[in-house]
């Protein structure tokens, strides 16, 4: 049987606490909103590129602990990828939480602390909410720019 | 040969007064699972109650001995199926206190049955410049149906507001009920709020403009004795799963005249007087509206359910959850942080709440891990959301068969949710 502290690990809560990257951008080139219609969960994620590369990544908004402190770290594990690292980043993280595999070598170790997610399948979606907003903003180009 | 029932193998016909509470836990099994490896503690009852012994039976035994088509056959099975399909009209019926069985209409839920008044009632006679008069503290599905009338004919929709406190602000009503205001559509109970509201009251200045009413009964019937006469509903919606019925099934109370000059909503078999390429000829009201082969079993459990909540002591049975309600609302307070949402007047036992700093979705889920049943959400009530500025809430809602050990273990849970997230 899992327990809370399994779910709720000490990071996880430090960075519901104090999430990182936590503002919007000022001349961000790239933006995204996730959406959870089933607990009306919020995000904006905010992207600067440089070329090919994450040059800032920032988010805002409300949600759980679990989807607030996964935007956080995510953050700062996508901060100076390139954008097939951070999908790769994406791809092994969304393994790992619905439970198709274990931590992989080209996930930032620190994201291992959601591995407890697997057991609670309802909160998956939590998980990935920002790695969605953050897929979606990589997609889709600014009109702006 | 003769066919002969089996229903009935648990006999709730008669109890004696009052709540015997082992009696009434016994009756329903799954309050003795556990969950990640805890007792269940069953507090989601406004989403879906627990069904007892006596409804599963008569599903099932109807399913595993009786089953055939309603309104059919010309064999005995078909015969008994039509029969007990009516009788839980019936049961519905006088459950209600309905003056004839032809105002009872099955439905799927109360979604359905609202959708019914929607599209057969209001769609065809509204205007542009019409009104809709909705609460603001309606449940989606008495919100969404409205809006698809509006869209369709122009009317506008109104709303009646909410004080802090959770009831409805009837200091304006003259300004949002006129004269243009054609329905008046509004919850008995508050899903969110647990708040009774004052319907006869609204009924009557409704009617004086010359509007109908519709009340979407789904939180009231497994609180409170429905007195149709008394409460002055043209249309009342209510569903079977959430008043200790199966699943699927529900009912549309209305009025025989209105419901007789309603046309059909949905067409198929069942709801036919005569058939031809050219024309059709509908049958009368409740066939009418239950186009296609119903959901029988379903609604012979719906029957048992009407029959198990009238074996209960009522009296017995409020005072119970007054009790529970009194003794939530006291013990919430003593944790830190908990922010009661929804202290009308009138309540039935349901509370809402926010814990302070916590996210309503990381309660649920602490407390599900200690086997505690909550719901953590927006409830289907966005707007009301929007009004008490949180994204959701947690809601535990009580049936007659909770118990204050209960209510001790939902305060426990919340202060290891506190722990958890110090």
């Amino acid at each position: 049987m899992p327990d809370a502290s399994e779910l709720y690990q000490s990071v996880i809560l430090d960075h519901n606490r104090a999430p990182r990257n936590y503002r919007p951008m000022e001349g961000a080139d790239r933006q995204a909103e996730g959406y959870n219609p089933m607990c009306g969960d919020q995000l904006t994620v905010w992207l600067k590129l440089d070329g090919d590369r994450i040059a800032d990544v920032s988010f805002q908004g409300s949600g759980c602990a679990i989807s607030k402190a996964s935007a956080s770290l995510m953050t700062t594990a996508v901060k100076g990828k390139t954008r097939e690292e951070a999908q790769k980043v994406f791809e092994s993280f969304h393994r790992m939480v619905t439970g198709q595999g274990g931590p992989a070598d080209d996930m930032p170790a620190k994201l291992a602390v959601f591995a407890g997610v697997r057991e609670f399948p309802t909160r998956v979606k939590c998980a990935t909410l920002s790695w969605h907003a953050l897929k979606s903003a990589l997609e889709t180009p600014d009109p702006a720019k | 040969m003769t066919l002969s029932s089996t229903r009935g193998r648990t006999a709730v016909e008669s109890r004696p007064a009052g709540l015997d509470m082992t009696q009434l836990r016994s009756e329903f099994p799954i309050l003795r699972t556990r969950v990640h490896g805890k007792p269940l503690i069953y507090l989601d009852n406004a989403a879906t109650s627990q069904k007892p012994r006596a409804v599963v039976e008569a599903e099932a035994d109807f399913s595993l001995l009786e089953n055939a088509n309603v309104h059919r056959g010309v064999h005995a099975l078909s015969q008994m199926a039509t029969a007990a399909y009516d009788r839980a009209r019936e049961e519905v019926r006088t459950f209600l206190g309905a003056n004839h069985v032809s105002e009872i209409v099955f439905t799927a839920g109360t979604t359905a049955a609202l959708n019914l008044v929607a599209q057969s009632y209001a769609r065809p006679r509204l205007r542009a410049g019409d009104e809709i008069l909705l609460t603001g503290m309606e449940h989606h599905s008495n919100i969404v149906p409205w809006q698809l009338v509006a869209q369709a004919t122009g009317a506008r929709i109104r709303v009646i507001p909410v004080t802090g406190s959770g009831e409805l602000d009837l200091a304006g009503l003259n300004e949002v009920l006129t004269e243009r205001t054609r329905l008046v559509a509004l919850a008995h109970v508050s899903n969110v709020l647990g708040t009774v509201n004052p319907v006869r009251q609204i009924a009557d200045r409704a009617h004086a403009v010359g509007a109908i009413v519709v009340v979407d009964g789904a939180q009231a019937v497994p609180h409170i004795r429905v007195d149709l006469e008394a409460l002055g509903a043209d249309f009342y919606a209510a569903s079977g799963h959430k008043m200790f019925g199966p699943t699927g099934i529900g009912f549309l109370y209305g009025r025989a005249a209105l419901l007789d000059a309603m046309p059909p909503w949905q067409g198929g078999g069942g709801m036919i007087q005569n058939v031809t390429f050219e024309e059709t000829t509908y049958a009368p009201v409740p066939a009418r509206f239950e186009a296609g082969t119903p959901p029988i079993a379903q609604a012979i459990g719906l029957g048992a359910a009407v029959r198990w909540l009238r074996s209960l002591d009522w009296s017995a049975v409020e005072a119970h959850e007054a009790d529970l309600l009194a003794y939530a609302t006291e013990r919430l307070a003593e944790v830190p942080g908990v922010r009661l949402i929804g202290t009308a007047r009138e309540k039935v036992s349901v509370v809402s709440f926010v814990v302070d700093r916590v996210h309503p979705h990381d309660v649920g889920t602490v407390l599900d891990l200690q086997g505690i049943a909550v719901r953590a959400s927006h409830h289907c009530a966005q707007p009301l959301m929007r009004q008490f500025g949180v994204a959701g809430m947690v809601r535990a809602s009580f049936a007659a068969y909770n118990t204050r050990a209960e209510v001790d273990a939902l305060i426990e849970g919340l202060l290891e949710v506190r722990k958890v997230f110090a």
